[in-house]
């Protein structure tokens, strides 16, 4: 009686189950590796972008004391809290006191590489704490651009010894910008901000949540719950899927010919651009939303149905709730993609230069992509830093705009 | 009107005449007529893919659901068609209650679960008032017991057997008139099983109760009425007792003597 071996004690089958193994050891390498590999990728990017930006924080800037009571400028709280304040100070010679001043403390080359806009900071501070106007003080002033170059070896020849000279006394140094973060764009690198980009991103981005989030919801909700299945549905949803690969510039084509059309007086405006960025966010917010309502188990639907319930009461007590996790989800990468969206805020005019923070949806504006864009593309070196700056201020943003949705989205997930 | 000569006249809560239901062209139940009474539990049996549940789910209108199908004959509640046009589905659904074959709680606490049907129909005043509704449906549900000190934990977090007492007690916590169970227990261990039939029997009197069930012991155990499908046809209805001791038809008899099903 001959024995034959069970077909899984076969040498053969040993061999095809090593086999197996490690094929799977080479899959799990290979995963390992393209995570290992875009983990890199990422820290080099933040890492890089750390150390650039970290100096577009900073302003170099000269120290200045200016003692106010040999100064002829008077002025009490009461006619500073008014305004046109600047304009009194600088018709009382305020100007010429700071430029005084600093002749006094780095001379006369020094005095005329200070910004020429150094003594509106004077100004501000007087009208803050009119005070000082009774004691000498010490302020930081922003140095003009050329000085600021040759401070960070380069830039023209000729100021290089005196930044050295004005560095070597204390008069010179970069100091932390917390102005940054609250002035707007300017010509001038050293009185740049970002104030009125990010403003103008928050207000354009509000605009675009609350239309195309309800919208995208509401739509995705009646394709998935009422619309009949038929031809005409079908056409729709190809349309909507199509309609998400779109080039997001034909979407700032359509938003120039229709609503700048419309409202023509409103080019720049977060209004129009929050519109526009909509109907490219919207049909994200369909899709993903479609896919959360589908992966609501039908169970839940006919259990609540069969106590009574109205399909409205179905879908807004049972399915939205479940859904939500999932269409946040898919509100999320719409978001970002919006705030990082460029192309089609250029075709409405949202690169104009805006020197002021917009003060409502329907003031021009700019946003944050078009600013580092637009500083991007400057011929002066101090915009370099100021460039990384501003793309960490939008790294930030949107950060903090992802963590929001996360919370939220951890929030409402619910298991069953 | 009474369809069948061989039971003695009782009140019929529900009744069917000549119904058929169709899923696009396919024709899933054909020609049932039927009375359901009001005192007792009646039973559909039969092998799979038979048309017993299809049939249940007419009953409360939850085909609507199935943009397919289609439904012709009459099923009247209390002597209404509920097929009529200008029938309110909403309050027919509160008033034909329905247990299915998987246990569906809400993913949300075994209160709210129990008091979402009282809720939405506006039953009760106070919270007060919601908090008896709950206790009392979850009591009737012999459930109370197990879960009065959790009411805030999830429906879900239950065992399979304890998520059916629940979704039965959702069901009759908007008292319904009739309770309609699409095989109840085919999902739950023989422990699970027989606390259900327990419910059944406790149930009784109160609600005219329809169950659906593969297990023919289990009809035999809980139901006084059972009705055999086959192949989409009602073969024979009767009493309980009546078809398993003396069927009339060979397909009846072959089904529960085992041939097939």
């Amino acid at each position: 009686m001959s024995e034959r071996a069970a077909p899984t004690r076969t040498a053969v089958f040993e061999k095809r189950l090593k086999k197996r193994y490690s094929s799977e050891r080479r899959f799990k390498a290979l995963g390992m590796g393209a995570i290992l590999f875009s983990v890199l990728v990422l820290a080099f990017l933040l890492v890089t972008m750390t150390l650039n930006g970290i100096g577009g924080f900073q302003r170099t800037e000269l120290t200045v004391p200016i003692d106010f009571t040999q100064t002829g400028i008077a002025a009490n709280a009461e006619t500073l809290a008014q305004s046109g304040a600047i304009q009194r100070l600088e018709a009382q010679g305020l100007p010429d006191v700071v430029r005084f001043a600093a002749q006094q403390r780095v001379g006369d080359e020094g005095a005329e590489e200070l910004g020429s806009q150094a003594w509106r900071l004077v100004a501000d501070a007087i009208i803050a704490d009119p005070t000082i106007l009774d004691r000498e003080v010490s302020f930081d002033l922003p140095a003009s651009e050329d000085l600021s170059a040759a401070y960070s070896g380069d830039g023209q020849a000729a100021l290089q010894p005196l930044a050295k000279r004005l560095a070597e006394q204390g008069h010179l140094s970069n100091n932390f910008d917390e102005g940054f973060l609250t002035r707007s764009d300017a010509t001038d690198p050293q009185e740049v901000g970002i104030w009125g980009a990010l403003k103008g991103s928050i207000l354009t981005m509000l605009i675009t949540l609350s239309l195309a989030f309800p919208i995208g919801v509401l739509a995705a909700l009646y394709l998935e719950e009422y619309a009949p299945k038929n031809r005409w549905t079908d056409v729709i949803e190809v349309s909507i899927n199509n309609l998400a690969a779109v080039p997001s510039i034909i979407f700032g084509l359509l938003g120039l010919a229709v609503f700048l059309w419309l409202f023509p007086n409103m080019r720049s405006a977060p209004l129009i651009g929050g519109m526009t960025l909509a109907l490219m966010t919207m049909p994200v917010i369909v899709i993903a939303g479609r896919n959360a309502i589908k992966a609501v188990p039908p169970s839940i639907r006919d259990g609540a149905l069969a106590v009574g319930a109205s399909p409205v009461q179905v879908v807004f007590h049972h399915v939205l709730p479940l859904a939500l996790p999932g269409i946040l989800t898919g509100t999320i990468i719409g978001m970002a993609r919006a705030l990082g969206e460029t192309a089609p805020l250029l075709m409405i005019g949202m690169r104009a230069f805006v020197a002021t923070p917009p003060d409502g949806f329907t003031s021009p504006a700019t946003v944050l992509p078009v600013q580092i864009f637009l500083w991007s593309d400057e011929i002066d070196r101090g915009f370099v830093e100021r460039t990384s700056a501003a793309i960490i201020v939008l790294l930030l943003f949107l950060l903090l705009m992802n963590g929001l949705a996360i919370y939220l989205r951890n929030r409402f997930e619910k298991s069953w | 009107m009474n369809v069948h000569s061989n039971l003695d006249t009782t009140d019929q809560k529900m009744t069917a005449r000549g119904v058929s239901v169709f899923y696009g062209d396919k024709k899933a139940i054909d020609d049932v007529s039927i009375d359901i009474p009001t005192e007792y539990v009646t039973a559909f049996i039969g092998p799979s893919g038979c048309g017993k549940s299809t049939f249940l789910r007419t009953m409360n209108r939850m085909n609507d659901t199935i943009p397919s199908a289609r439904v012709e004959g009459e099923i009247t509640l209390d002597g209404e068609d509920i097929y009529r046009s200008g029938m309110d589905v909403v309050q027919l659904r509160a008033r034909v209650g329905m247990v299915f074959q998987k246990p569906n709680p809400f993913p949300k606490s075994i209160y709210d679960n129990v008091a979402y049907g009282p809720k939405i129909h506006g039953f009760a005043e106070s919270k007060s008032e919601l908090d008896e509704v709950v206790e009392r449906s979850l009591r009737r549900a012999g459930l109370w017991q197990e879960v009065k000190d959790r009411l805030d934990d999830s429906g879900t977090a239950l065992s399979g057997g304890q998520q059916q007492r629940l979704c039965i007690a959702r069901a009759i916590a908007v008292d319904p008139e009739v309770i309609l169970m699409d095989e109840p227990c085919s999902a739950l261990d023989p422990i699970a099983t027989a606390k259900i039939e327990e419910l059944i029997a406790e149930l009784k009197g109160r609600y005219a109760i329809v169950i659906v069930t593969h297990s023919m012991q289990q009809a035999a155990r809980v139901s006084e009425r059972t009705a055999f499908f086959h192949l989409g046809k009602m073969v024979e209805y009767g009493r309980t007792s009546d078809i398993f001791t003396n069927p009339q038809e060979t397909r009846t008899q072959d089904y529960i003597t085992g041939r097939y099903g």
